[in-house]
């Protein structure tokens, strides 16, 4: 890639205190086993990560079908194309739906939950956190197979729970109604994913300092005021940083997607990466060129939300350690 | 399992458990916990409705077909379909899908696993030229979604003639992202003292094997932690082995035999549920084995 191996290079200045000659000696003959353990990585993620970011955005400059090796110079019509198309943007709005309706949910249960299962007085706590923990080590794609039948309208458990119930005379048609299709998969997701949120949560509360609930135990503090004015504002950060982490987790919701809908019933589940998917891979003539137009633009979007985290965590950070 | 105490420990208890007078099943204290153990029923009834899915899945794979569309909710077969597992495993190729899937998460891990160590060691101990513009370059690509590149890396893996092949696949699985596990190694190392090297250097250990016989062996936790973490990912992965396998149904992994299993056979319940089954019970028993493990590389992972 674009980096070579430099030999010679002064040491960073400000690094050492002092700067003595055998140590500048050695530190010129480690330049080379420094940047011979980079390389992997410097390779890897240089044709893996690095140039498909930049190829992304010559792509999308260019119509190219993928079959014939010539690419033609389009210019911005990619991107007008895109911009015009209204299934791009009830895909994007779909993908933001998906998070706004997921994040506050799992969030929010998780924490519920980890604080009950936190307090070494409840019986069978480790059975539970495997139980809740269970479905994250699972196969997302064999799971969205797999809830295909559970939902399915005739004789899926769950149709079969609520007619059983008396709740409802015919099969709901979970996946198969754009009504409820993206509510399914929501839910779905929530269950999949629940654990890695949960187990975020139980290591915050593990930070907590015993001697502070001590301390506010002998101040004469009920279990209410202990969770209202000790344990919620020593995790105020780490709600930051796992919502976030959350937040970003769920633009990664295609494999759950494309197994339980692949992105219908009449788009109504389409997410961008579904969206990109079916213009790049799933369509008879690929317009690679268009999709790439497309995943610039979902790139910009992801950056912007990876902004955001790098800014909540800098400022959940001071606030720690402003304490 | 009772070991996850060990992994997350509770506030340490304190004090009025070993008072005497106060045993363990004095009435005063089972009235006090009366709350959790009713705390303990309802989470048990969630719980048991949290897994009931796998729990029917496994039940329908040695159910006959008609009796999976009949029985509804109940979980047992009258009588165990041994069959339904044979014909998934060499009819549908999920005997085959195993091996793939295997090859690919072992080795994938491997290369993470090292090369992130190497990276990881060498921006956190050394400074040299570039170190910064390595930095910015990680910390930018920290969340690139596998959407986002997959054209260019079918593209460049076409031209590199690595597009149908399993060598193709972990390559690119191995190579993407993975910023995270860097970053990992990166804050453990950098909390390590500085005397460990010198007195290595001292000792006349070269750079290699300060590496190989000190770091590493010291970074064990954060071994499991990105062990377990790329493992689950790479087991699970889903787009990649998709888009590898096209052309090639014999490259395909669990997840992608899957999908496909399902599209040639959508009327096979039962051989549906066993092909799920087969899928999902050697890493729903490795979880059960390494739990602790699993539990704590994640814990560890938000906390740093």
């Amino acid at each position: 890639m674009a980096v070579t191996v430099v030999p010679d290079a002064p040491p960073e200045r400000g690094t050492r205190r002092s700067p003595k000659a055998g140590r500048d000696r050695r530190l010129g003959r480690n330049q080379l086993w420094v940047w011979l353990f980079l390389t992997p990585t410097v390779v890897l993620y240089g044709v893996y990560t690095v140039y498909p970011i930049l190829a992304s955005y010559w792509y999308s400059f260019v119509e190219w079908n993928g079959f014939d090796a010539d690419k033609t110079w389009v210019g911005l019509a990619n991107y007008r194309a895109v911009l015009a198309d209204p299934l791009f943007w009830n895909s994007f709005k779909i993908t933001v739906l998906f998070m706004v309706a997921v994040v506050p949910l799992k969030v929010l249960l998780t924490l519920l939950l980890a604080l009950v299962l936190n307090s070494p007085k409840l019986p069978m706590r480790t059975l539970f956190r495997t139980a809740f923990f269970l479905p994250v080590v699972t196969t997302t794609a064999i799971v969205g197979v797999v809830m295909q039948f559970v939902f399915d309208p005739a004789s899926g458990p769950v149709n079969t729970l609520l007619r059983e119930l008396g709740l409802v005379a015919d099969g709901i048609n979970f996946l198969g109604d754009p009504k409820t299709a993206l509510w399914t998969v929501v839910s779905v997701y929530i269950w999949k994913w629940f654990g890695v949120t949960l187990i975020y949560w139980l290591a915050a509360l593990q930070t907590v300092p015993d001697e502070v609930y001590e301390a506010a135990a002998i101040d004469g503090a009920g279990p209410w005021k202990l969770l209202r004015h000790v344990t919620l504002p020593l995790l105020k950060p780490f709600a930051v940083i796992i919502t976030l982490l959350t937040l970003e987790s769920t633009l990664k919701v295609f494999d759950l997607m494309l197994t339980m809908t692949n992105g219908g019933p009449f788009y109504a589940t389409e997410v961008v990466e579904i969206y990109i998917y079916r213009w790049a891979f799933a369509a008879s003539v690929p317009q690679l060129g268009f999709a790439s137009a497309a995943a610039v633009v979902f790139g910009l979007f992801v950056g912007l939300v990876g902004l955001l985290q790098l800014a909540g965590i800098r400022a959940a950070r001071k606030t720690r350690s402003a304490r | 399992m009772s070991t996850a105490d060990e992994v997350l420990p509770a506030r340490r208890r304190t004090g009025n458990r070993r008072r005497p007078g106060n045993n363990k099943w004095s009435g005063a204290r089972l009235v006090r916990r009366l709350p959790w153990w009713f705390a303990a029923a309802v989470i048990a009834i969630g719980g048991l409705l949290w897994i009931y899915p796998f729990l029917w899945m496994v039940g329908a794979s040695l159910k006959n077909p008609l009796e999976v569309f009949t029985a509804g909710l109940s979980l047992l077969p009258e009588k165990a379909e041994w069959g339904n597992y044979s014909r998934a495993w060499s009819d549908a190729g999920f005997g085959k899908y195993l091996i793939n899937t295997v090859i690919v998460t072992v080795t994938t891990v491997v290369l993470v696993v090292l090369r992130c160590a190497m990276a990881g060691y060498v921006l956190a101990r050394q400074s040299f030229f570039g170190k910064k513009v390595v930095m910015v370059i990680l910390i930018a690509t920290l969340f690139v979604p596998t959407g986002y590149t997959i054209i260019p890396v079918v593209e460049i893996s076409q031209q590199l003639g690595l597009l149908n092949s399993l060598s193709g696949m972990v390559l690119a699985l191995a190579g993407g992202a993975h910023v995270a596990s860097i970053l990992l190694y990166l804050g453990y190392f950098r909390q390590l003292p500085r005397e460990l090297e010198e007195s290595a250097v001292i000792d006349g250990a070269g750079f290699f094997s300060i590496f190989a016989r000190i770091m590493l062996p010291l970074a064990n936790p954060v071994t499991a932690t990105v062990t377990l973490l790329t493992f689950l990912g790479t087991w699970n992965a889903f787009f990649l082995p998709l888009v590898f396998s096209f052309s090639r149904p014999d490259l395909r992994t669990l997840s992608v035999g899957m999908l496909a299993f399902v599209g040639e056979n959508s009327t096979d319940w039962s051989g549906m549920a066993a092909a799920a089954s087969i899928s999902l019970l050697p890493v729903v028993a490795l979880f059960v084995l390494l739990q602790r493990y699993f539990v704590e590389g994640i814990a560890g992972a938000v906390k740093s």
